[in-house]
């Protein structure tokens, strides 16, 4: 055998390259020649891609390809195009009344898929991303409502919010009966108790029941209504069920009447359109809360 | 070229040409036997299957597709004859490919590289290719005669050439078209395409195809599997010496003399091999190698040697078989003049079988149990639970229905645990306070908002098992599904 690099291996019976790294040498082992051109043509692909396509920095750009093609301005395009499909859709939304919008399956989905997104983006830091709500915040989630839980009331209540300086707003709130110099502190005690005593909570030993309904009767009736059952239109909780939006525990609850609250929810007319309040009205209501 | 190789001593025996080596062309001569009759038919049988399997109907039922194989890629649906598989059964396919895999080495412990020679596509279509060229340009010899004859270019030499090549397109592109067709109705989209009215992406597919199939077929072949294919290296690894590779017998074979030397010598009661040394092994190859020279890489175990040899043998009154499927354990045996010993059934082919029993077995039980009606559930997480104003509890869930068939079906929801639990979906009155109905639409899905209430008296402990069933009006049908409900 003849060896025109001078160099051959006993072993395999082959000729080697001439290169050799630590004592071990590179057998010549030929590639088959159309995998030495595809592997040219591979450079010239890369080559005509950056001629095509956009693909040197220069400072303050880029070069732009021959055509001027660019997956952002792609993006746009199809993101202009998801906004005309949805524009659509959304107008069937804004038409329908938002009783007709839970009755039927592909626009309830659709507000819903809409109302979660828009929720998750502008409420959820106040009631959570799952409208669970927190100390302050109602649980959107739960059957209790302050201003009114049927379709409308939601859609109001997130049109115009509560105490938000808006025109329409919600108004009404827990006056400070402590701070103000209303009732003694020993009397805030005793209507906490017999507040507490409404929803079959325990009561204080020695508390005077007469004498908290007599208190309840001439300071809270006005608001909460007869029995404390609560008044959607001034937002008056309902201070016979369950559910306590500040707490139950009577700390909490001498507090409350001590300095009143006054929660504020924003409006959002004007920040958000009329078919994406309408789909978060009817989100919300089917969040489980609906009444 | 006429050297004696000692299989124990595999050199390559040109290795000293440039870094960068050309293509050898191979001119396969044609050759009828056995394993040429046996390839005949399994071409036919698998480029039968498909090319016209997607012309196959299969009737189910008004609205629902009518082809037996279809693909529905816009409505994420498989049909195949009477199984239709939605995405949620993509394990199906994962059953298919463990079955398959299996399967291949299945055939590797039986038979070696049996799928590279006999059914691979490339093998196939390269078959095909050679087979129209020999139809077109003449055998072995023309072809080398006509393609040394450089300068020759003949009128009647282009036209061939040309007419070679508009049939090898002709296959290329029918390979395109029948791909195509497993994923639209076929007789449509054939309709669709003749008057190209066909969807770009069809038109896209069917020429990348067609260019892959005539460039692999045509003109990469051999190469393909001798440096593309990663099978030859991969069953390397799982080939045994029990194995069935073609394998020229040299204990027998060698000396190679002529036929006239070999009688003489014959006559004389010499010791001779049965090998003339005529080259009608190597002429037939389609990878172009001399399988004398031991087992190669190169060999995909066509077994069209085998049939060369046994012409050969016939010929001259010899055994057949100088060339022959045999294993590693016999080539030993052999030369210690034992009697050779075949054994298919072996641990490892039981076990090979054992595997594709259990998982086609599986998928059998699992396709005969499949039901038609589905439920998805998926507990809410934020709020796990809420109380309500009257101090009952209360747990929502996304539920998914699926109906799988081909009618609309009134469903009713219901739950049950432990404790009395009541049911009601957002947006649905309810027919009892408990039971809320809907309409699924046939062979859709429906998503729902589920709210389920223990009352307050019930105290449900932290989480109990809540079973959540729907329920088929008309049919009587239930789904199941379980998951917790939880206190707050
Ligand atoms: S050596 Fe024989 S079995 Fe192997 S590829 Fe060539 S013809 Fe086929
Ligand atoms: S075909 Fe048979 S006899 Fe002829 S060279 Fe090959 S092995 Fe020898």
């Amino acid at each position: 055998m003849t060896d025109h690099h001078g160099e051959f291996d006993s072993v395999t019976g082959k000729s080697t390259t001439g290169h050799e790294w630590d004592g071990i040498k590179e057998l010549n082992t030929p590639l088959p020649r159309w995998w030495v051109i595809s592997f040219y043509l591979t450079i010239v692909w890369a080559i005509g891609y950056w001629i095509v396509y956009p693909a040197w920095p220069l400072i303050a750009s880029n070069t732009t390809g021959l055509f001027g093609y660019s997956s952002r301005a792609d993006v746009a395009v199809e993101l202009a195009n998801l906004e005309k499909i949805r524009g659509e859709k959304m107008a069937a939304l804004g038409a329908a009344s938002l009783a007709d919008i839970e009755k039927d399956p592909a626009l309830l989905a659709l507000a819903r898929a809409k109302g979660k997104t828009v929720f998750g983006d502008n409420c959820a830091p106040c009631h959570g991303s799952g409208g669970a709500g927190a100390k302050g915040f109602p649980n959107l989630n739960d059957d209790d409502w302050l201003w009114g839980g049927t379709l409308d009331q939601i859609m109001q209540t997130i049109q115009f919010g509560a105490r938000s300086g808006h025109a329409k707003t919600h108004e009404g709130q827990m006056l400070a009966f402590g701070k103000d110099g209303v009732l003694k502190p020993d009397e805030i005690v005793t209507v906490a108790n017999y507040v507490r005593s409404l929803s079959g909570l325990p009561t204080r030993k020695g508390f005077d029941a007469a004498k908290g309904e007599k208190i309840f009767a001439d300071n809270c009736v006005a608001c909460h209504g007869d029995g404390g059952k609560g008044n959607p239109e001034l937002g008056a909780p309902n201070l016979t069920d369950k559910i306590w939006l500040y707490g139950s525990d009577e700390a909490t609850l001498v507090e409350t009447i001590s300095q009143g609250r006054a929660g504020v929810m924003p409006a959002w007319e004007g920040r958000l359109d009329p078919s994406t309040i309408k789909a978060m009205a009817v989100y919300v209501h089917s969040l489980g809360g609906g009444k | 070229m006429n050297k004696t190789v000692n299989p124990n001593e595999l050199t390559s025996d040109d290795d000293n040409g440039p870094l960068y080596v050309a293509q050898k062309k191979v001119y396969p001569q044609s050759i009828s036997g056995t394993f040429r009759r046996i390839k005949w038919g399994l071409m036919a049988f698998c480029l039968g299957v498909y090319y016209f399997l997607p012309f196959v109907r299969w009737n189910r039922g008004l609205g629902a597709p009518s082809q037996a194989v279809l693909i529905d890629l816009p409505n994420s649906r498989f049909y195949f004859f009477f199984i239709e598989l939605w995405p949620q059964e993509i394990y199906y396919f994962t059953g298919l490919l463990i079955v398959a895999a299996v399967a291949l080495f299945l055939m590797n412990s039986v038979g070696g590289r049996i799928w590279c020679g006999y059914l691979c596509p490339q093998t196939v279509w390269t078959d095909l290719f050679y087979a129209v060229e020999r139809f077109v340009e003449g055998d072995r010899r023309e072809r080398m005669r006509k393609d040394k004859s450089g300068g020759g270019l003949t009128l009647r030499r282009v036209s061939e050439i040309a007419f070679k090549h508009a049939i090898w397109l002709m296959i290329a592109w029918w390979t395109g078209g029948a791909w195509v067709l497993y994923f639209n109705d076929a007789p449509t989209l054939v309709k669709e395409l003749l008057t190209f009215q066909a969807p770009m992406i069809a038109y896209i597919w069917i020429g990348i195809l067609t260019a892959t199939t005539y460039l692999l077929a045509g003109f990469m072949r051999e190469q393909v599997c001798t440096y593309m294919c990663p099978w030859p290296r991969i069953q390397a690894a799982l080939t045994d010496e029990w194995a069935l590779n073609v394998t020229y017998r040299y204990d027998r074979g060698e000396k190679r003399t002529s036929v006239k030397k070999a009688a003489e010598l014959r006559a004389l009661g010499q010791p001779v091999g049965d090998c003339v040394d005529c080259y009608q092994c190597v002429a037939v190859c389609p990878t172009g190698i001399d399988i004398r020279n031991g087992p190669q890489l190169e060999c995909i175990q066509c077994g069209l040697c085998i049939d060369a040899c046994d012409n050969v043998m016939t010929k001259i009154g010899r055994p057949k078989r100088l060339i022959g499927y045999d294993n590693d354990i016999n080539i030993q045996r052999r030369q210690e003049g034992k009697a050779p010993i075949y054994r298919i059934v072996r641990a490892r082919t039981v076990a090979y079988s054992a595997i594709i029993a259990a998982v086609g077995g599986i998928m059998l039980y699992v396709l005969a149990t499949r039901t038609l009606l589905d439920i998805n559930v998926l507990h809410d997480r934020n709020p796990v639970a809420v109380k309500l104003s009257d101090g009952s509890i209360r747990n929502a869930y996304t539920v998914r229905l699926l109906n799988k068939s081909g009618y609309d079906r009134v469903v009713a929801i219901d739950a049950d645990g432990p404790v009395n639990l009541t049911t009601h979906v957002v947006g649905v009155d309810s027919v009892t306070p408990d039971r809320p109905m809907i309409v699924i639409p046939r062979d859709s899905t429906s998503e729902l908002r589920l709210l389920v209430t223990a009352p307050a008296d019930s105290n449900p402990e932290k989480s109990i098992p809540v079973r959540i069933h729907v329920t088929d009006i008309g049919l009587g049908e239930v789904a199941t599904t379980t998951d917790n409900f939880v206190a707050p």
